[in-house]
């Protein structure tokens, strides 16, 4: 390894470097601070703001310290009065044509080129002529655009090639005329395009939902965990006077690196959506009427108590996998000492029939960092670029790497790098498809023992075999379950196949993680089939949908709304207005909630609450509370704690959140994750003809019920709308002509909803988003529907 | 013959002459005694008095909530909240001063880009309650109206000093 290094002399200072490492990263990693603009750690060299023009000894001119590879022997001086009048020089250039309009602008106070202005500008300007001014370009809902000050730096440029995968911004033009903007007026759609604020290093890209709320020296710093996937992106929150105005990612390089999604980006604005709940309200006579936390209490656990003296199974709770790990174990940890096993936090799963086989809980399988490592990955029902995003981007760094991405959906999503194999089929075929990509390992491997019997009547196909090569030819390789694998009707069938996939293939087999604590969640106990820690559990309880089939007499809903947020609506709704008490611990109103809960206890979330999320491999990261809930809002652990008190039950008496964590660490510290178990074997359903089968997606910004309520997001794309997807040739079949409506039937339920053409649909397929309160109603995520012309 | 001096000095009461001497000097000189309120001193055209938030001509509110004098103010006598106006600009919901906190340092008029903020040559005000030396944006947008001219004036003096 001797012959890597170089030594070099950088102010008089001997360094050691890497040989073909650029001057810039030499200084940076022994602070030595070279002034920059346009050069981004995470992105390419562009070396065209000239901001870091270093003096090279034997050099005939001044030289850019981020497009200078280190040479034996090299002396370098960063701060000589000859570098420092080059550095000066350029200074002014770029001053030229900035509009100086510093009082007005967002980045004032956090601006690179403010600061550098104050340390190697001059102190007047010499520059008397007109200054360019640049129309503002409207790039959509997140982000505001102020293009007379760019600097050109093409920082947003790079990120959306390299990192993004997207092409959105581009520079249009050249020198005085050059111009950075879409091309042709339209709205970035980018699920990352909340990033170009933050490596914008002035004030023309700034986020729009903040826009002159703030200035930066206001807002103190605080650390958390954004909520919204499986991942635990690290962020902080930028507070001022007790409310969040923005945030901005934390860097974690295992994690999310230095990025975040739009999604945690601008979630924030939820905490003060106007359907917050301040109080505790209690419904008389169908009237909603604000009461003391104490008059709440007393109703709630004479309701529980009434049930549990009627029949302890007449009590269930659903609570959010969003929800802290503290809050789920004290959940069940009250279901559990009421006597009744009905808890769940499985709300998008459709099929419970293989659950006794489950792993502890389901992980990813390896570390997210170890994802872009990867040289060859089978994602089955996954769509990463919206549902996980910055895991996507390591999944997008393999495959430019050249690693072997496959995808096998019910909807051609859109990747943002080149798929090897792509199969769409509709969900119904979907057990038949993975089945052939198993056939052909098996065939390719020589491995045929313990498959299941109908596999030798699957007809497999070029695209099932090059799967199959491609997860054997090379070393490292994984099986990916996605959000639509985990919501399949017949998942017990797919995560057979899938397991038995990577095992042949020696694959790692893991699941995306859909919510932010679905593993919290699982090693808390909050499943009905098992206790702390993934023990079994003796007594077996109702499941997230079995629960609904039945009505109960007592439901707990946390942080749920049982409408939009249900595999099944229609039918946890029909329980839910049957039931005698329906308590919502919920930190917002909403429509469906107004309509059946009894009571309404408001917990706090998100920067308001304080707890631990256990992310999709396993870490578990802390959280503590960034600003007063609002109102009489208090975090969901004391309230569950204090509900528990009124309960009389024993061993709740948590002082603190610590000490609470403290426990449930204890509790479930050693516990190993493996997805590999021995799953019940696949049954193979033979899709009935010409049936048009319903497939559901979940929104990236409909996913949860604080990204409902932000309103900016609210305004993105990525946001269920409530109409019937169908593509041409079904439309054409069904005779749609434009501005017409069509009925759908599904089960018991029909609807008259407007219609989307979607090619990215297989055929007899519709899509249906999730979330949407005018089609949650219709009834499960996954059944063959009839449609026809309204 | 020191002695003898002071002898003299003494029997002709010379101190007494000596004082009085100055007394009689500004018996006759020219009073500078000011008939306050009837007459008033003159004033610095940078005298630091009552604030006032100043439009343009066309009656535009100047301020643009950039919260320089804001972060400038050592007594934390400024409270700020800054929106997007309807036609996109950068403006204040709230501007308020804290007369009982104010300093009168003048560093908020030093600190305004856009000569927003300034103070006036007004000191005579007073409050009966504690809430009348809170001022508001109102107010101060209105001792800006009532007193333009002179601050313009007083603007227009100190220029060629600047």
């Amino acid at each position: 390894m001797t012959d890597d290094k170089v030594t070099i002399e950088v102010d008089g200072k001997t360094l050691e470097a890497r040989k073909g490492q650029m001057l810039i990263e030499v200084t940076d990693a022994n602070d030595i601070y070279v002034p920059r603009f346009c050069y981004h750690e995470k992105l390419t060299v562009a070396a065209n703001c000239r901001m870091c023009l270093v003096e090279v000894e034997k050099a005939p001119k001044p030289l850019p310290a981020c497009a200078t590879p280190v040479m034996e022997g090299m002396k370098v001086q960063t701060k000589s009065e000859y570098a420092r009048n080059a550095q000066k020089s350029v200074m002014e250039f770029l001053l030229i044509n900035h509009p100086l309009d510093c009082p007005i602008c967002d980045q004032g106070g956090e601006c690179e080129l403010q600061d550098l202005a104050m340390g190697y500008g001059s102190d007047v300007s010499r520059y008397q002529e007109k200054k360019r001014v640049v129309q503002d370009k409207n790039i959509g809902p997140l982000v505001q655009t102020e293009m007379t000050r760019c600097i050109h730096c093409t920082r947003c440029v790079r990120f959306g090639e390299e990192i993004a995968g997207l092409r959105e911004l581009g520079a249009t033009g050249r020198s005085e005329y050059m111009e950075i903007g879409t091309y042709v007026e339209k709205s970035m759609v980018s699920e990352l395009s909340g990033n170009v604020i933050d490596v914008c290093p002035v004030g023309a890209l700034t986020s729009k939902p903040f826009r002159f709320s703030a200035r930066t020296w206001e807002m103190s710093q605080q650390s958390g965990i954004a909520p919204h996937d499986g991942l635990g992106s690290n962020i902080h929150f930028h507070i001022k006077q007790d409310v969040v105005k923005r945030v901005v990612p934390a860097q974690n390089e295992s994690i999310n690196e230095v990025w975040i999604s739009d999604r945690d980006r601008f979630s924030y604005e939820g905490l003060y959506s106007e359907q917050r709940l301040s109080s505790p309200m209690v419904k008389q006579d169908g009237k909603w009427k604000p009461v003391d936390w104490s008059v709440a209490f007393d109703m709630v656990s004479n309701n529980l108590k009434e049930s549990v003296s009627a029949d302890p199974k007449s009590i269930a709770a659903l609570v959010s996998p969003s929800s802290s790990t503290e809050e789920a174990f004290l959940l069940q940890k009250i279901v559990r000492g009421l006597g009744s096993h009905n808890i769940d936090h499985r709300i998008h799963q459709g099929d419970f029939s293989d659950q006794e086989n489950d792993p502890v809980y389901p992980w990813l399988g390896q570390d997210i960092a170890e994802i872009e490592n990867l040289d060859a990955a089978l994602l089955i029902g996954a769509n990463p670029r919206k549902q996980q995003p910055l895991l996507n981007l390591r999944l997008r760094k393999a495959a430019l790497k050249g690693a072997a991405i496959s995808a096998l959906n019910s909807i051609e999503y859109d990747f943002n790098y080149q798929l090897a194999n792509n199969i769409v089929v509709s969900p119904l075929a979907m057990v038949g498809e993975l089945a052939a990509i198993l056939k052909a390992l098996a065939e390719k491997t020589g491995k045929n023992q313990d498959l299941p019997g109908f596999i030798n009547k699957i007809e497999i196909n070029s695209t099932h075999r090059a799967i199959a090569d491609q997860l054997v030819s090379v070393k490292t390789t994984s099986v990916l379950a996605g959000n639509a694998f985990s919501s399949h009707p017949e998942y017990s069938s797919l995560r057979f196949l899938a397991s038995k996939i990577a095992e042949l293939s020696s694959s790692t087999f893991g699941f995306l993680g859909e919510f932010a604590n679905e593993t919290g969640c699982w090693l808390t106990g909050a499943v009905p089939h098992r206790m702390v820690a993934g023990q079994h559990s003796a007594q077996i309880g109702l499941n997230a949908i079995s629960m609904f089939e039945n009505p109960l007499k007592t439901y707990l809903l946390f942080n749920i709304d049982p409408l939009c947020d249900t595999w099944n609506g229609s039918l946890a709704m029909n329980s839910l207005e049957q039931a005698e008490s329906v308590i919502a611990f919920s930190a917002f109103r909403t429509p469906s909630l107004d309509k059946v809960a009894t009571v309404y206890l408001p917990i706090s979330i998100y920067a308001e609450n304080e707890g631990s999320l256990i992310n999709v491999q396993g870490t578990s990261q802390s959280f503590a509370s960034c600003v007063s809930p609002q109102g009489e809002a208090r975090p969901g652990w004391k309230v569950l704690r204090v509900l528990a008190n009124h309960l009389q039950l024993e061993k709740f008496e948590y002082e603190d959140v610590t000490g609470l964590n403290k426990e449930v660490n204890d509790l479930i510290g050693n516990v190993s994750p493996n997805n590999k178990a021995q799953y019940r074997e696949a049954v193979l359903n033979k899709p009935s003809d010409n049936a048009v089968a319903r497939v559901t997606d979940t929104c990236m910004n409909s996913l949860d019920v604080l990204v409902r309520h932000a309103e900016s997001l609210q305004q993105t794309q990525d946001i269920s709308d409530g109409k019937v997807h169908l593509n041409q040739t079904l439309a054409n079949k069904i005779g749609l002509e434009n501005g017409a409506s069509v009925l759908i039937e599904q089960s018991e339920s029909s609807l008259n909803l407007d219609y989307a053409i979607d090619n990215r649909l297989p055929e007899n397929t519709i899509l249906i988003h999730a979330a949407h309160p005018d089609t949650a109603g219709l009834g499960a995520w996954y059944e063959n529907v009839s449609i026809r012309k309204a | 013959m020191q002695k003898i001096q002071q002898y003299f000095q003494s029997l002709l009461l010379w101190e007494l002459v000596k004082g009085l001497q100055l007394t009689g000097k500004y018996l006759f000189k020219r009073k500078i005694t000011i008939q306050y309120p009837e007459e008033k001193t003159p004033m610095s055209p940078r005298f630091r008095g009552l604030h006032a938030l100043r439009r343009y001509p066309n009656g535009e509110e100047r301020c643009i909530a950039c919260k320089l004098c804001e972060a400038v103010c050592p007594a934390v006598a400024i409270t700020i909240d800054s929106e997007q106006r309807e036609d996109g600009t950068r403006r204040t919901t709230r501007y308020d001063i804290d007369l009982t906190k104010c300093i009168f340092c003048g560093f908020c008029e030093e600190s305004c880009p856009v000569d927003s903020i300034v103070e006036t040559h007004v000191f005579e005000y007073h409050g009966e309650q504690r809430g009348d030396l809170l001022m508001n944006k109102q107010k101060l947008l209105a001792n800006g109206d009532k007193y333009e001219k002179q601050i313009a004036e007083a603007r227009e003096k100190d220029s060629l000093y600047r």
